[in-house]
Order: C-alpha cells, then structure tokens, then sequence
C-alpha cells in the first residue's frame, strides 16, 4: 500500500472538499468522544493502520492471538447461549421462571441469588430482615437447591451461578443434586463467578478478607480440575466495575490485572496452569457505545492470550483463549419511558455479538425500576433472537475486522489496558492495589466525571436530560412476596428438625479443622452440605477462622 | 444565629454493596459546600442513628437498590422518633417504585430521588430546607 | 446549668449539639464551656498524625478498643481536609471504625479542617475539654499533619503519635517539615512490608541529626501492622510510658501551660480583631487600601491613621 499516495489524496480532500463544508455547516460539537470520553476522530484510513500487521496483531479466529474470536467458525458453528440472569423470592418460584425461560427458548440457566445468600446468611438471621428473596432467590441449605432444579436435568442444561464469597458452598449444592439426579459430577457443565476481588473494587458482597478468600478460589480450581472438568471455576468480571462507573479501558484493564492475580495465587499454590486456566471465563458489560465495545472485546482477548503465554507461559491453546459472558449495562437503562431501554439494550445486545460473545444476558426495560416483569423479560430474550436469526450479522465471523475505526481503536485500548496493567504491577497486583485504593478511586473518579457531563448535558441521556415527557407509570412490575421472608425462616425450622444433628455438628467441625489447615476445603462443605448444614452455618465455621473483611476505603 | 455548614450523613443500609451513587453524591455535596459523613456499606438502623447524632447532621440520606427499604427505613424513622430525632431531614434514593414513594413520604421521608436524578436537584432541596450562614 | 450537667453524664446529642455550637463560634457555647472548665483537665489528649494512607484511623480504631478493654472512655477527633473550593468536606474517617460506633463510651466526631472562624486549633481544643469534661479517659486528635492549622491542632495534644509506613518514598521528607519535631512516638504501620527496616534506620538517623541534649525523652519507634492489630499493645505501653514521664518530670505541666498561654493569646486576639471591624469598619479599611494602591498612602501610617480612630471609638465606649 502506498500510503504517501494516500497521505496525499487525504490532504487534497481535507483542502478542497472538507474545508469547503466546514466553512459553512460547522460540526455538531468541539469535541466527539466514545461513551468512556475518548477521543474520536472524524474519519479513520488505511495510514491509521500503519502499525498494524493483519497476521501477528489480528490473526485468524480459533488461533492465537485470538482477537477476531476464541473459534474458528464462531456463530455459524453454533449460536452464543442465551442465558438471562433470573432468580427471586423462593426456590419454587425461582424453578417456575427457569421453566418459563427454558421453553421460550433459553439455552442456559443463570442463577440470582437473594443478598443474605450472596453473603452467607441465613434467611432468619439479624442481617437479612427485609432482603430474603429480594434481588434473588433465597438458598438456606440443600433442601432449596434441589427445589429450585427440580424437573431440571442437570446434565443437559448449562448453569451458571452468580454467587462469589460463599461460591464452594453453592457449587458443592449444586453436585449434591446433581447426584440425587444420577448425574455424575464430570458431567456438569456450568459456571460459578467466584470473583471475590470485584467484590471489594464494586460489588460489596464480600464475606472473608482477601488472603483466605484467594485460599477458597484456588481450592475450587483445584477440585473442579479433577472432578468437574466441564465446569468454569470462575468467572473474572469487568461487568460491575463498568457498572460502578469505569470507562471502557479501566474495565478490561481491572479485569485483566484480577485475572492477572488468581492465575498467580494458583501458580504460587503449586497447580499447573495448564490444568485450571483452560477454565477461567470471564464477563464484561456491554455499554452504549457500539464500535467501542467491539473494539474492546477484541483487546480483551488479544491481551489475555498474551500474558497467559508471555507471562504464564500456558501452552494449551484453551489456556490463552478469552471465553466471555456478556450482560447488557444496567446503568444505562432508565427509569423514564421505560420503553426506551428496549432500543437501548438492544444495540448493547448487538455490540456483544459483533464482539463475539460466548453467552449473553439481556435486560429487561422495566429494570430501573423492579427486577423483571414475565413480559418484559421474554422482550429481552426475544431481543438476542431477533439479532441471532433476523439481523444477519452471525452469518459471518468477526464481521468488523479490518474497519479501520475498530482495528485502530482496538490497537489503542490494548495500548491503554496495558499502561494500567504496567502501572497495577508497580504498585505489587492487584489486591494491593486494591488495598491501596487505587482502582477504586480511578473508577470513582469517572463515575464523577460521567454524573457531571450528564447534568451539564455534554451527554444526552434521552427521555432524562432531553426528550423528557410526561410520566405515566410503569404497570404490571414484578412484586416479590412480602411472605416470602416469613416462609423461607419456617422451612429453615423444617429442615433443622428434620436433620441428624449430631452428624451436622460432626461435619462442621470437621470442615473447621480443614479450613485451618492447607486441605482442600471443597471435600468437606460437599459433606456438610449433604447434611443439610444450612449456608449460614457453614460460613459461620469459616468466618471463625479466616474472620470477616471490612470496608475500610475512604472516598 | 446559622452555623456555616450542612452536615449530611450518606448512608448505606442493609447488604446492598451498589455504592456508585451514594458516593457520586457525596462528592457533589462536598462540592455544593457541605460537610459529608460517609460511613461505607452494611449500616444497621442502630449505627446510623448513633453516628447521626454523634456528628448532629442536619440531612439523613438513604441509599438502597436492593428492595429492602419497606423493611428498613420505617425502622430508621421509628428510631429517629424514638431518640427525638425528628427534625432531622431524611431523604432517599436508589430503586423505590412510585408505589412505595407515597407509602415512604407518609412515614416521614421528606424525598425519593429515583434514577436519573439530577445532583444539582439534591442540594437544592437540602439547601431549600435547611438554613446556613 | 442543666446542659453542663448532661455533658457532664455523658449525654451524646447534647454534646454533639455543643459541639455543633462551638465548631460554628455560636456565644451560647462560651456560658456552657466556662461551666464545664473545672471538670477539664483528666483526660490525656493524643495527638495522631502522619501522611495519608499510613493507617491513622486504623491505629485510632485498634488503640481505642485495647483501652475499651480496660474500661477506659474514648474520645475520637477525626479531622479531614476541606475543599479549598467549595469549603466541603468528605468526612469518611469513621469507616476504619465501624464497631465503635455503638460502643456508649466511646464518642466520635468528624471534623472539616476549614471554616472554623476562631481557627481550626481553637475549636478542637474547645471540643478536647468537652469531651474531658464528658468523662473522657483519653481523647485521641486524628488529622494530617500538613497544614499550619493541622499542626497546630497536634499542638493541642500532651502525646503526639506519628504515623507513618514503608514505601512512601519521598514523602518522607514532607515529613520532615515540622512534624519530626513535634513527635513524641513514632509509629511504623504496615511494618510487614518491604522496607520497613530501611525505614526505621532513616527515622533514627533523622532522630539523631536533630537531638537535643536537654530532652530526656528518647522518641521510641514501633512497629505495628494495624489491620492485623499487631504490636498494638506495645504500642500503647509506650504511650502509657510516656504519660507517667510526662507527668512526673512535670513536663505535662508544661505543656499544658504552653497550651494555656496560647489559648490566652488566640482567644485575646480575636477579641481584639472582632472589636476592629467593629469601630473601624470595612469601609474604612477599603479607603485605606485604594490609597495605598493609587500611591497616596502608605501601609505604616494607614495603620497609624486607622488606630487613633479605634483608640477613640474605644475611649467612647468605655465612657
């Protein structure tokens, strides 16, 4: 390619035909940026791509490095899961939605827990009054776990659970009834999130402090790499911090250093990474700005390949290869005209797909205000069809590769994780620098940036800022059963009278001893767990000997 | 005679761990000249009371998104009467359906500030009822 | 008066009210303090001080509930800067010390280091003796030292902490100026890092360089790791060391005189600065101040000029 040909057309151009139209018709704005405040230019050409070679930067999908996706054939082979995130109130209530979303043509389960669960609390703890079963369904022991799959066949359905501190615990539920199923635990297939540092940056469903809560993680990927090979140990999340308010570039950059931090504590725990890190997953949000969510799904995983082989020195291809949930931006949807966040959740959809995403949640329009009407969650699910049969961008892979916008811009965010993740290495990894401070304030930092270019209206926001009408109010929005608490606390009786005491006493023990030792702690909570010790027992062991984490980060 | 400043407590009760907003309008306070009290995530109704009047505020903000607040902040106002509280101005924000928002400001919370609220609107109406310098 | 007296059984809203009143230089607070004096003087001020991020709230928070273990009442001042901008504050101390918070002996109070109109030291102090008088054992002052005002406000303490930690760098030297003088204890937090031995050798060396034959006290440096509660209660032997020392050289004494004295100044000072732009006015003053600019007048014999109006406004008065 000759660029000084073209270095020279564009200078023509920018003279005789740009100059001409700017002279008269200004553009819109001073300044055009992407959703994270990046700067975009008007136009982008081949000399942007100067630096960048097809072979060694973009490369073919299903080998390394990976950028254009994780298969070679991608959609065309098989479609990314659909799998809405759903869960409230009680176990069967919970059980009655997952049927409704498996007949309307959901591929996967995707489990909401209620926060006391989260947290590992007990619905009839001091803690929970008032949020049993409100942003999910409430799981006190073994007995509710297998209400809430009954008539769910675990070896054909995939499942993932968000659940994080107490993630052993729910995972070893979850082999329990697969058992009482007859299905054997290598045949399970599904994901846990188990992410416990998200959880001090953004989320703050955190139970122990970070040393054990590493201990927990490492356990887990130590058991499933022997007994549940299908599984995905873990689910390294950009998604809350984008939620928090990070841009796009501190959302790969946070996840990457995370994931950075569990491959070391595995390594330095003595576990092969070939064995553990073919299950890593990973999952990111899907924001508003289409082309630069594409671009940084595709920085994702070209950056993830490389430090699994630079830095890791993984030799299986599975270990380098980005596997990625996706969920559409729940920050972005609004609570005036509701109706609005179709379009919206729509074109996140859309940017996920482009992006090539293995497993996609949409949400639901009514979402600002309540958690999902049945109506309105079958829109979200009838969204990611529409894209997948309708809108023809799966009939080809990769689809965006080579716009000289998106390949430019990929380039630049890898540049710009990188220097975070240079910067996060100074300061020791990311739980230190997550000690410090330093990744929450940057997130702070753009959500106060964000919040002020809203209010001074640099960024529209439609039907809130601008296009503002009317409100008329949202019916039919889904009320969790206020009984829900009073219920849940009666069965947890049931179950306690129901129990051999003395085995239950002997297991928690026993599950005492192993957490303050270097065993393998997953044996022993499947065994409480078969006993019906309920979850807040269980973490009470483990609460005695790692101790609880408090927040302790000033603004 | 007007003391100089407004002291807002921002507090965070319940589990709920979503604390992009409660901090976003910390900021915005702080920078609207009031002094701020955040004390981080999992408050109990009794450790917002005691840190309420320890550092006498005159503003109480709730933030929830977790749909426990029919449960919570009756129990919060129950204990601001209680200790003789009541003129302190309480407010909320985070997920409150409207049908909820009329039950809530029965009870004695002053305002709902639901998504998409504007912070210049919160220190307005902060500033409007309490009196400074 | 019966607001002394529910100071005085430790009633919280009345004593946050108080505090409240003084913070905001009210006159109904002056009656209520002249009261509480005679029940000032027991408790044991300790001053916390140190860059950020070196763990002073986490130290307050572990001191305090070592002291709760001894029955003793707590105190806490937790002092955090203002916007130069706004005059706002973020006053996020009282995270590090969340189970305090429902201790009934222990009071804490969160401090803007601006607009406090006497100044920032004069109204701490006003808060120290109500919280003596409040039946306080030890009232812990928490702030960082940068500031002249937050220097000061280390002044108003009979044991001043400096905490500091490995891996600041540079900054140590930020300490240098002023603090290091005024340190009785130095404190090395996040001792479990690396560099905390080189840290220590620095701070003896700095210790050295600035000794002075007369004082008896030899600053000892500890080393804690607060979030773990590690050499805490050392910690607190020290202090506790230094307190008797303190009291049976009689230095306590003096430092408390040197308190005293500027407590005397400050409070003369602002007297007489209120009376000035009382008879003088800021209109006055205004005149003044443009003729200085156009040149026709001079600072010197402004002042001159602006004083016989005062002695005379003064003379009226008295008369």
């Amino acid at each position: 390619m000759d660029y000084k040909e073209i270095e020279k057309a564009k200078k023509q151009w920018y003279d005789k035909t740009l100059s001409k139209v700017l002279d008269k018709f200004p553009e819109r704005k001073e300044r055009f940026v992407t959703g994270s405040n990046k700067d975009v230019k008007r136009l982008y050409d081949p000399l942007d791509l100067q630096n960048i070679n097809y072979l060694e930067d973009i490369g073919y999908p299903g080998d390394y490095p990976y950028t254009r996706g994780v298969q070679p054939t991608m959609y065309r082979g098989r479609l990314w899961t659909m799998r809405q995130y759903a869960g409230f109130g009680d176990a069967e209530e919970s059980n009655k939605r997952y049927k409704y979303l498996l007949k309307n043509g959901q591929t996967g389960l995707s489990i909401a827990f209620d926060l006391p669960t989260q947290i590992g609390y007990d619905s009839d703890h001091s803690m929970s009054h008032g949020e049993v079963g409100k942003v999910g369904v409430a799981i006190d022991s073994l007995k509710d776990m297998e209400i809430l799959f009954e008539g769910i066949p675990l070896e054909k359905v995939s499942t993932s659970m968000t659940i994080n501190a107490p993630a052993a615990v729910l995972l070893a539920m979850y082999i329990a009834v697969a058992e009482k199923q007859g299905v054997s635990a290598d045949k399970l297939n599904g994901t846990i999130q188990n992410d416990i540092l998200k959880e001090y940056i953004a989320r703050g469903t955190y139970i122990f402090p970070p040393l054990p809560s590493m201990r927990l993680i490492t356990d887990i990927f130590e058991y499933c790499s022997m007994n549940l090979p299908r599984w995905n140990t873990i689910s390294i999340s950009g998604y809350h911090i984008r939620e928090a308010g990070s841009t796009a570039i501190q959302e790969i950059a946070f996840t990457l250093a995370n994931g950075i931090a569990y491959v070391d504590a595995a390594v330095k725990k003595g576990l092969d990474v070939d064995k553990f890190a073919p299950r890593l997953s990973f999952f990111f949000n899907a924001h508003n700005d289409l082309f630069e969510e594409v671009a940084k799904f595709r920085a994702a995983r070209k950056l993830w390949a490389k430090i699994m082989k630079e830095r890791f020195g993984a030799k299986n291809p599975k270990s380098l290869m980005l596997r990625f949930h996706t969920q559409t931006a729940g920050c972005t949807l609004t609570a005036q005209q509701p109706d609005n966040n179709i379009i919206r959740v729509t074109l996140q959809a859309l940017s996920a797909v482009l992006g090539g995403t293995q497993s996609l949640h949409t949400n639901s329009r009514d979402e600002a205000l309540s958690l999902p009407s049945q109506k309105s969650v079958r829109i979200a699910l009838r969204t990611q069809q529409v894209i997948a049969h309708e809108s023809g961008v799966t009939e080809t892979v990769d689809p965006l590769a080579g716009s000289y916008y998106i390949e430019k811009m990929t380039r630049e965010i890898e540049d710009a994780v990188m220097d975070y993740i240079n910067q996060i290495d100074k300061l020791g990894g990311a739980p230190k620098a997550i000690e410090k401070g330093f990744i929450q304030k940057e997130i702070q930092n753009s959500a106060y940036d964000y919040q002020k270019d809203v209010e001074s209206k640099k960024r529209v926001v439609v039907g809130v800022n601008q296009y503002q009408s009317e409100e008329e109010t949202m019916k039919d929005l889904l009320k969790v059963n206020p009984e829900i608490e009073k219920q849940q606390i009666k069965k947890l009786e049931e179950v306690k009278n129901n129990r051999a005491e003395h085995d239950v006493k002997e297991k928690l023990n026993k599950l005492k001893e192993a957490a303050n030792s270097d065993k393998n702690v997953m044996p022993f909570i499947l065994d409480c767990v078969k006993s019906y010790a309920t979850l807040g027992e269980i973490c009470d062991q483990l609460r005695d000997i790692f101790g609880e984490y408090k927040d302790s980060i000033k603004i | 005679m007007k003391k100089t400043k407004i002291r807002v407590l921002v507090a965070k009760p319940g589990l709920d761990g979503h604390d992009r907003g409660a901090k976003v309008i910390a900021r915005a306070l702080r920078d609207a000249g009031m002094e701020v009290i955040y004390t981080g995530l999992r408050q109990t109704p009794e450790q917002i009371i005691e840190t309420a009047i320890q550092e006498d505020v005159d503003v109480i903000g709730l933030s929830i998104l977790s749909g426990a607040h029919m449960y919570i902040f009756p129990k919060i106002i129950q204990m601001l009467e209680e200790k003789d509280m009541s003129d302190i101005l309480v407010i909320a924000g985070g997920i409150i359906p409207n049908e909820d928002i009329s039950e809530l400001k029965k009870i004695g919370i002053r305002e709902i500030f639901t998504p998409g609220t504007d912070t210049k609107r919160i220190v307005e109406f902060i500033k409007s009822h309490i009196a400074v310098a | 008066m019966k607001l002394a007296e529910r100071i005085r059984q430790g009633d919280t809203r009345t004593v946050a009210r108080l505090i409240t009143m003084v913070e905001n230089d009210f006159p109904q607070a002056q009656p209520v303090l002249k009261e509480l004096h005679q029940y000032c003087g027991q408790a044991i001020v300790v001053g916390i001080t140190g860059p950020p991020g070196s763990g002073k709230s986490t130290i307050t928070d572990k001191l305090t509930k070592h002291l709760r273990k001894m029955n003793k009442k707590v105190g806490i001042i937790a002092i955090d800067p203002s916007s130069p901008f706004s005059g706002g504050a973020i006053l996020g101390d009282r995270i590090r010390m969340q189970d305090l918070t429902t201790d009934k002996d222990v009071f804490i109070r969160s401090v803007g280091a601006r607009g406090h109109l006497g100044g920032l030291s004069r109204s701490t102090q006003a808060v120290v003796k109500i919280m003596d008088a409040m039946g306080k054992d030890f009232v812990f002052i928490e702030t960082v030292g940068v500031g002249q005002s937050e220097i000061d406000v280390i002044k108003v303490s009979d044991v001043v902490l400096l905490i500091v930690m490995p891996g600041m760098g540079d900054d140590i030297q930020v300490i240098k100026a002023g603090i290091m003088e005024i340190g009785d204890i130095f404190v090395v937090n996040k001792s479990d890092r690396d560099g905390s031995d080189k840290l220590i050798a620095e701070i003896e060396m700095m210790l050295h360089l600035s000794e002075d034959e007369e004082k008896k006290w030899k600053s000892p440096i500890i080393k804690t790791v607060g979030t773990d509660n590690i050499g805490i209660d050392f910690l607190w032997e020290e202090v506790s060391k230094f307190v008797n020392y303190l009291k049976e050289s009689g230095e306590l004494l003096e430092r408390r005189k040197n308190r005293t004295r500027k407590e005397i100044f400050d409070l003369f000072q602002e007297n007489w600065r209120e009376m000035f732009f009382k008879y003088i006015g800021e209109e006055r003053v205004e005149k003044e101040v443009n003729r200085i600019l156009q040149q026709n007048e001079n600072p010197y014999n402004a002042v001159k000029n602006l004083s016989t109006v005062f002695k005379e406004k003064l003379f009226k008065e008295d008369n």
